[in-house]
């Protein structure tokens, strides 16, 4: 294994070949802020909060940016993850999110416990500058469970991750594109008709937001677990579970 | 030394703002040591002032009498605080927003949900009409200070009146300031 020198934010770090700029920043203790990473699961590079800055080595050419969570560390690197410009980026982000559904915190199941109000205050979002798309959005409660609210979903693919790469049921996915595109389960029937669901709840686990909860849960009610996905993981790849 | 000039006013929200104002307790007579409040719904003053230093904005424009009062109040107003998550963001009130027309809202609240038989408001001059959407204050005037929250916790309130009383700059940030909800 060959270990790998670069500097993040003028710090001098070692990583191992494979890790990405998140992996080595995690461990070296500097702080990127993520939404729609999830330890456990695949980096898809959807939400783009991670981006980080690569310097280019040429004043002629501008700095590169790219989402920490899926770019390899190369040798001899220069990262900075808290440019004032990637400072602004990130809050424009965040402030997207909130303009285009209908996130309102004061009747959300998940205040208080919601990874996308968290963000928001590390960028210091006081106020959303973009005016709200206001999107009609479908509330499916037809599972006897748990229920999924497009009103709060960010698109972070968390859920159809952890179904896909966990649970193996692949029931959640994409449908639609850019504004239009929704979370569906399985080809777009309601979830109460999808027969590929398990009903294991991973989906609830992994969701940052309101999006996907516990039938029942009332406003500021809906608290998870993250890291019970990570402890499946951890022990199906160490095989914990056999012998 | 003159007194500070503080205003109020209550827009499309449910007043929960206000109570949490008054949630304040004790520290509500050291505040009125230290300002006059010269426009709110705690006082009976039926138009808004001149020279009003500092308003705290409860709620969302929805409505025509929302909408001239805002303009009024950033005419006459050194400092507007959208005070509360319906001035910062149009929250609950804003909710009607992806539903229909104004006009198919009221037929369903007022006709088709009504237990009684029943007609949508509409007296000119006395009940002002809806917007056909529901805005934070910002989308209308310009605002210099957003107080989220939905209440705004009282710790949150004193601490913002606080800092404005000795003259700090009012960018506010961290939890304890701007969590929405």
């Amino acid at each position: 294994m060959t270990v790998k020198t670069l500097t993040i934010d003028d710090k001098l770090v070692s990583a191992r070949e494979q890790d990405t700029i998140l992996d080595v920043a995690r461990e070296s203790g500097i702080p990127i802020p993520t939404l729609c990473h999830l330890d456990g699961v695949k980096d898809v590079g959807a939400c783009r909060l991670c981006l980080v800055e690569i310097a280019s080595g040429s004043p002629d050419r501008p700095n590169r940016l790219q989402p920490a969570c899926v770019t390899k560390v190369v040798e001899g690197m220069v990262v900075y993850t808290a440019t004032e410009r990637l400072k602004k980026y990130r809050r424009m982000i965040v402030e997207l999110l909130f303009s285009e559904r209908n996130h309102i915190c004061s009747v959300c199941v998940a205040n208080g416990h919601c990874e996308l109000q968290d963000i928001a205050i590390t960028v210091g979002m006081d106020h959303v500058r973009y005016e709200y798309v206001s999107p009609l959005c479908e509330v499916d409660i037809t599972h006897g469970l748990f229920g999924v609210d497009q009103n709060r979903c960010i698109l972070c693919t968390r859920c159809v991750r952890v179904c896909d790469e966990i649970e193996g049921a692949h029931t959640w996915d994409v449908a639609g594109r850019g504004i239009g595109a929704r979370v569906i389960t399985d080809l777009h029937q309601s979830w109460g008709e999808a027969r590929s669901c398990t009903s294991c709840g991973k989906c609830v686990l992994a969701c940052p937001t309101g999006a996907i909860f516990r039938q029942g849960a009332t406003v500021a009610e809906m608290d998870r677990d993250r890291s019970r996905l990570s402890v499946l993981m951890t022990a199906r790849e160490k095989r914990e579970w056999i012998g | 030394m003159d007194r500070l000039t503080l205003a109020t006013i209550w827009l499309g929200g449910c007043s929960g703002c206000h109570m949490s104002f008054l949630d304040m307790d004790e520290w509500l007579i050291a505040l009125a040591e230290r300002v006059e409040v010269v426009y709110s719904p705690f006082a009976d003053v039926k138009t808004y002032p001149d020279n009003v230093h500092v308003a705290l904005i409860e709620g969302a424009i929805a409505n025509d009498d929302h909408l001239k009062l805002i303009q009024q109040a950033r005419r006459c107003t050194d400092l507007l605080i959208a005070f509360g998550d319906c001035a910062v963001t149009g929250n609950v009130t804003a909710l009607r927003n992806p539903l229909s027309s104004v006009q198919d809202i009221l037929q369903y609240v007022y006709v088709e949900a009504s237990d009684i038989e029943n007609t949508p408001p509409d007296e000119a001059g006395i009940v002002p009409p809806l917007l056909d959407r529901v805005v934070p204050v910002h989308a209308v005037v310009p605002v210099d200070v957003y107080l989220p929250g939905c209440p705004p916790p009282a710790d949150r309130i004193r601490a913002v009146l606080e800092r404005l009383l000795v003259g700090e700059a009012l960018q506010l940030a961290g939890r304890e300031l701007i969590k929405f909800g």
